[in-house]
């Protein structure tokens, strides 16, 4: 008889994340904190927002329907209608909760050994591929916002060659997606890289862009996929470049140079590069910098390039439900652009920005892991949906 | 740099939503689910414990499972359940003293002052 292993139960454990020189060190229970939170979150999106929903079928819906004689036609009367229902509270009040908790579990394993992991960053940025513009000045909505609950947000700096941020966005990633991303969190950019692959077999860029690169998670599956490339990750943030830069270096990636400057300006001239892509990026600008941006791709794009946006799924044709409980993080996890960006006619956008209208695409990519190193974040990729935060992505594209 | 435990409890900019009716309940939900991640962090701290015990052959796990601590033992673990329990729910014991407490003999900050 044929039997096969048992389905992997639940998130990979912390132990299994790939490490490397300035990730931080975590302690039994600092890892311990991390596992919990991972398995809270998948509890909270796997078993609590199935009763949300039903919650949301059996009861406010029927309630709306006996006063107004008809389905709630838009998320904002889903909200209100929900805001008073003890499931969708509970929901929220222990997804708020965890969020915090997952900042301050990345906060206190950073902060115990910040200066030795400052040192580390400091001594990689003797290397090259590391270009910091001295007094740059952030986007406002970088220095006024901490997206999504991170004290401090990205730019913000605790001392002298700051890593707080990146170190702190670095070990409890894990945390809020399960594990989900694989190893080195990088399955978004492994995917995109494979689909390129895939669709686009002799599609060879010399020149990649990743603009709002973070520290560099789904830049460097990228530049490993296209090792002749020449890669520019650009990130208006230090910290996330230092890190971004010092976790290149460490993980033997040399074909990416980690630039500071604003993506809606960028200091490259017309057509110089042959890919552009952003990742989970466009949502944290606002409506006047998405524009720049998408005007900013279109001139750097040389002719026949591809430029690829990926992000959650945009609003247009999604029932009203789903876009609530999708909408849940700009409301409530500081995302103050995310409703506003997934309304967006993206091809709209592209369009304004000078792309030709058949030019532009769109599809859909899952989180590539390692299966053989992280086989549940590999199973997990393929079941799990968790509005927003799951390991599956929309693409929005468009060529010169 | 400041102190670092206060540090990493930092609040993020912008306002709190916060879901329940009561807000109250709520402030004591978050300690509550703060206090469950620390006791699964301790459950996986003992779980490692007795793995690495047993891989060493120190103890097997089902010794654990199957301990029957004798008269002694037991009336020492009992004084630790009734002491954890009168630690944690301190604040009905009080309520309860309250009740009792003869009336007028806690002074206001106001009455000192003018005695
Ligand atoms: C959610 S992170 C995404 C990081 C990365 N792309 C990834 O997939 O892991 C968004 C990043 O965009 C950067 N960012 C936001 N606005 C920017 C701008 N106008 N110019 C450059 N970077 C920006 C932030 O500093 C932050 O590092």
């Amino acid at each position: 008889m044929h039997t096969s292993a048992p389905a992997p139960q639940g998130p990979p454990p912390y132990q299994a994340v790939g490490k490397h020189a300035v990730m931080p060190q975590t302690r039994h229970d600092e890892a311990a904190r991390f596992n919990f939170l991972a398995n809270m979150n998948q509890y909270l999106s796997a078993e609590f927002l199935p009763r949300v929903k039903r919650a949301y079928d059996k009861r406010a819906l029927p309630r709306f329907q006996a006063q107004h004689g008809r389905a709630p036609e838009h998320r904002s009367e889903v909200r209100e209608l929900m805001s008073e229902e003890p499931a969708y509270q509970t929901w929220s009040a222990m997804r708020r909760a965890t969020m915090e908790q997952r900042q301050q579990a990345g906060r206190s394993v950073v902060l115990r050994q910040l200066d030795r992991l400052n040192d580390i960053a400091r001594s990689a940025a003797a290397e090259p591929g590391l270009e910091l513009t001295p007094g740059f000045k952030p986007p406002r909505y970088l220095t006024g916002v901490d997206h999504h609950c991170m004290p401090g947000g990205y730019v913000g700096e605790l001392a002298a060659d700051d890593v707080s941020a990146p170190a702190n966005y670095d070990v409890g990633i894990f945390a809020t997606t399960g594990g989900a991303l694989g190893r080195y969190s990088d399955g978004g950019g492994t995917a995109v890289a494979e689909w390129l692959k895939r669709e686009h077999p002799d599609f060879k860029p010399k020149r990649i862009l990743d603009l709002g690169c973070g520290l560099g998670h789904n830049t460097l599956p990228l530049a490993q996929a296209f090792p002749e490339a020449q890669v520019v990750a650009l990130d208006a943030a230090a910290p996330m470049l230092r890190y971004g830069h010092a976790r290149a270096r460490s993980l033997g990636v040399r074909n990416v140079r980690f630039v500071q400057a604003d993506a809606e300006a960028v200091p490259e001239p017309d057509a110089s590069f042959d890919l552009i892509t952003t990742c989970m990026f466009l949502h944290e600008t606002s409506y006047t910098a998405i524009r720049r941006v998408f005007a900013e791709t279109r001139r750097l794009l040389a002719a026949g390039g591809i430029s690829l946006h990926v992000e959650q799924p945009q609003y247009q044709n999604m029932d009203v439900y789903e876009q609530f409980v999708r909408d849940w993080d700009a409301y409530n996890n500081n995302e103050p652009f995310w409703t506003t960006m997934h309304d967006m006619d993206l091809t709209q956008l592209a369009v304004d920005a000078g792309f030709q209208r058949e030019h532009t695409f769109e599809t859909g990519v899952r989180a590539v892991v390692d299966a053989a190193v992280f086989p549940q974040a590999a199973a997990l990729a393929k079941r799990q949906e968790d509005y927003g935060r799951a390991a599956a992505w929309y693409v929005f594209g468009a060529r010169a | 740099m400041s102190d670092p435990v206060t540090l990493a409890n930092a609040k993020a900019k912008g306002k709190r939503p916060w879901f329940f009716t009561d807000r109250e309940a709520e402030r004591v939900f978050n300690v509550a689910l703060a206090l469950l991640q620390e006791l699964a962090v301790t459950r996986e701290r003992l779980d490692t414990l007795e793995r690495l015990l047993e891989n060493r052959g120190v103890l097997s796990r089902s010794e654990i499972e199957e301990f029957a601590p004798n008269s002694a033992e037991a009336s020492a673990r009992s004084s630790m359940h009734k002491e954890l329990i009168g630690r944690c729910l301190r604040v009905l014991q009080q309520e309860l003293e309250a009740l009792e407490e003869a009336p007028g003999l806690a002074a206001t900050p106001e009455e000192l002052s003018k005695i």
